[in-house]
């Protein structure tokens, strides 16, 4: 049987129309919480989070990989901070390596890591479930 | 006579997967014993090693599969066999690059793609002519597509897309913008899914309509109403990876919408449980027809939890937990390993039809494949949910604590993972010794 295709070569040119128009929007989108952009140091810090391949251990957001903890918020969460992560940074505990970071390159990954909080939190317990499902999240704007 | 690339493709597939579950393996033994060779390969290493390594299995294969089916079982003449044999190259020496630029710490890249960014390059160019090659074949040969061709068109298309988008994050535009940036790259990560599930899933319906000798499978209104739809989801139901970003809340209505299209998918599959698969004439293909048979299986169950897990209100306890790694080796081995596997075998049946697809060991491996997946993703889900609990009922002791409580499960996720891996090896042998004395004589 042949089918006849010209329907469906529609079809397709609406959703692409529709996929464009959506992209445009979500790439020009910020983010929930109004935040600086990333400073150069931070830019320095996040280079340094790929090529360690800190994600592969540790999430953002939750997401990333499951050995170790989120660290979202690990620069402002109590008795944590950027003390408490240059001292993870130095000695390498269980499965995390030890690096050899430069003062330098430690404060840069804390830098990241400082404003990757202030974009929100996570894991975040400020959320009500509502009957349809959705979940209403609170950020620090909204207290 | 006609070119042996495809095989080619399919051998390298599946060197690839054997690799990558051998490092599959070693990295989950650091959930056992954190300390042992973290110093010579951390975890983060190896990580990186399993995914690509099985994620190229899954896409190397299916390439090599359409090729095949192309050129071997349709006989199109194919429009440029050079093309061919150059995207092949082009892998090949991208793939050795890749795994120089892992082992040698050249990885200033994002999960998934952790090789140096410059990699992309030939990657792209690869699938470019894979597409020319591709479009420019069936236009010539094919009047009035079955879906399974829009369906690999489709993969072909947003992955050269999605492949770029991963890749944003290179401009400042993105990157100076975390929470965007982060979305973007958690978006193409889900499409780049979506794309080679376009593949895949559209192989599946070929082997359906060849196994079956009926056309009609893949070109009546309820199979291109499924295209569209999946195609819609690969679009748009990205965010529902994201719902705990702080993204702009209409991004992630819009993914919960979407997302829930998806259970027309289950009840189509519970109304057609006995019409689809089962009818299948099995005499010449008993064992991509077993393999077809597990796929529906493991999709039924699967697509149960996805969307369970893409109401928002579920997402928000097995988000970030090891509910997600079930989720996804649950799909990429239960439903895109399956069916590369069926079309493993109808190609081999294909080449040799006196080959013996159904050896004695072939479906003892079989099952205890089908068995080992299961304890494997139940193990990653019973983690899940005790780190859940950890994370938002108890919230008390501190990770490793949480982590050591766990080691039980970790213990039955390494020894199934072994299951699994021994399993494919056992199922695999046969098949992969043939295509090697195919592309000897
Ligand atoms: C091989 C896995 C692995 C890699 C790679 C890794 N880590 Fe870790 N990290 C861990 C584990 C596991 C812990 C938890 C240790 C514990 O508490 O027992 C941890 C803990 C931490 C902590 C403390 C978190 C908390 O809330 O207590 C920080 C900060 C951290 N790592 C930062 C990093 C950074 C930055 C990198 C990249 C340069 C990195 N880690 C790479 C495994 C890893
Ligand atoms: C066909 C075979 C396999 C496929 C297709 C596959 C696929 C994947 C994928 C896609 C991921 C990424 C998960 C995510 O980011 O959420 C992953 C992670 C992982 N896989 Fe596999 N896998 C396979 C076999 C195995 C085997 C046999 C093992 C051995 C036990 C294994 C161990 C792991 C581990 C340890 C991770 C990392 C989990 C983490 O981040 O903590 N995999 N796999």
């Amino acid at each position: 049987m042949i089918t006849n295709s010209k329907p469906y070569i529609l079809s397709i040119a609406i959703l692409i129309l529709l996929f464009s128009v959506y992209n445009y929007i979500v790439y020009n989108t910020e983010g929930y919480v109004a935040v600086e952009k990333l400073s150069p140091v931070a830019v320095e810090g996040q280079q340094l989070f790929q090529s360690n391949r800190c994600w592969s251990c540790h999430q953002l957001y939750g997401l990333g990989g499951y050995l170790g903890p989120d660290l979202t918020n690990v620069y402002s969460e109590k008795n944590k901070g950027p003390l408490y992560i240059k001292a993870f940074l130095n000695s390498g505990v269980k499965s995390m390596p030890q690096f050899n970071f430069s003062e330098q390159e430690k404060l840069a990954l804390v830098e990241y890591l400082k404003q990757v909080d202030e974009t929100g939190i996570y894991p975040n317990y400020n959320a009500k479930i509502e009957a349809t499902g959705w979940v209403k999240i609170k950020y620090r704007n909204e207290e | 006579m006609k070119s042996k690339l495809p095989i080619y493709f399919l051998l390298f597939a599946m060197l690839a997967l054997f690799l990558g579950m051998f490092f599959g393996m070693t990295a989950s033994f650091q959930y056992l014993m954190p300390e042992f060779i973290k110093e010579y390969v951390p975890f983060s290493k190896l990580r990186p090693f399993h995914v690509t390594s099985v994620i190229s299995w899954i896409v190397l294969s299916a390439t090599g599969c359409i090729y095949f089916f192309l050129t071997y079982v349709e006989k199109f003449k194919i429009f440029s066999p050079f093309l061919v044999k150059l995207h092949f190259i082009i892998f090949l020496l991208t793939g050795i690059a890749i795994y120089f630029s892992f082992a040698f710490d050249y990885t200033k890249g994002r999960e998934y793609f952790a090789f140096y960014p410059v990699l992309m390059i030939p990657i792209l160019l690869g699938w470019v002519l894979f597409g020319i090659n591709y479009f420019k074949t069936l236009y010539k040969n094919v009047k009035g597509w079955p879906v399974y061709y829009w369906m690999w068109g489709t993969g072909i298309v947003f992955m050269c897309y999605h492949l770029m988008e991963a890749h944003f994050w290179l401009f400042d535009f993105f990157r100076l913008n975390f929470i965007k940036d982060f979305s973007v790259q958690w978006k193409s990560t889900g499409s780049f899914t979506g794309s080679w599930n376009m593949l895949v899933y559209g192989i599946s319906i070929y082997l359906m309509s060849k196994i079956k000798k009926d056309s009609n499978v893949a070109t009546n209104k309820m199979a291109f109403f499924f295209y569209f739809l999946g195609l819609t989801n690969l679009m748009f139901g990205w965010a529902h990876h994201t719902y705990l970003v702080p993204t702009q809340p209409w991004i992630r209505y819009v993914a919960y919408g979407i997302s829930m299209t998806e259970w027309i998918v289950l009840a189509s599959i519970i109304y057609n449980w006995k019409r689809s698969v089962l009818k299948v004439e099995k005499e010449n293909h008993p064992m991509a027809y077993r393999f077809l048979l597990a796929t529906d299986l493991w999709i039924f169950i699967n697509i149960i939890i996805a969307l369970l897990f893409s109401i928002p209100a579920i997402n928000y306890y097995t988000h970030g937990t090891h509910i997600t790694v079930a989720h996804s080796m649950g799909t990429t081995i239960g439903i895109n390993t399956t069916i590369l596997f069926s079309a493993l075998f109808f190609i081999a049946h294909h080449l040799y039809p006196d080959f013996e697809t159904d050896k004695k060991w072939v479906k003892r491996g079989f099952i205890s494949f089908n068995i080992s997946l299961f304890i494997f993703c139940v193990s990653l889900f019973i983690a899940g949910g005790m780190r859940s609990y950890w994370m938002y009922v108890s919230k008390e002791g501190s990770f490793s604590e949480m982590q050591d409580s766990l080691i039980p499960y970790y213990i039955s996720f390494f020894v199934f993972g072994i299951g699994i891996f021994v399993s494919l090896l056992v199922v695999a042998l046969p098949i992969f010794k043939l295509f090697l004395q195919k592309i000897k004589v």
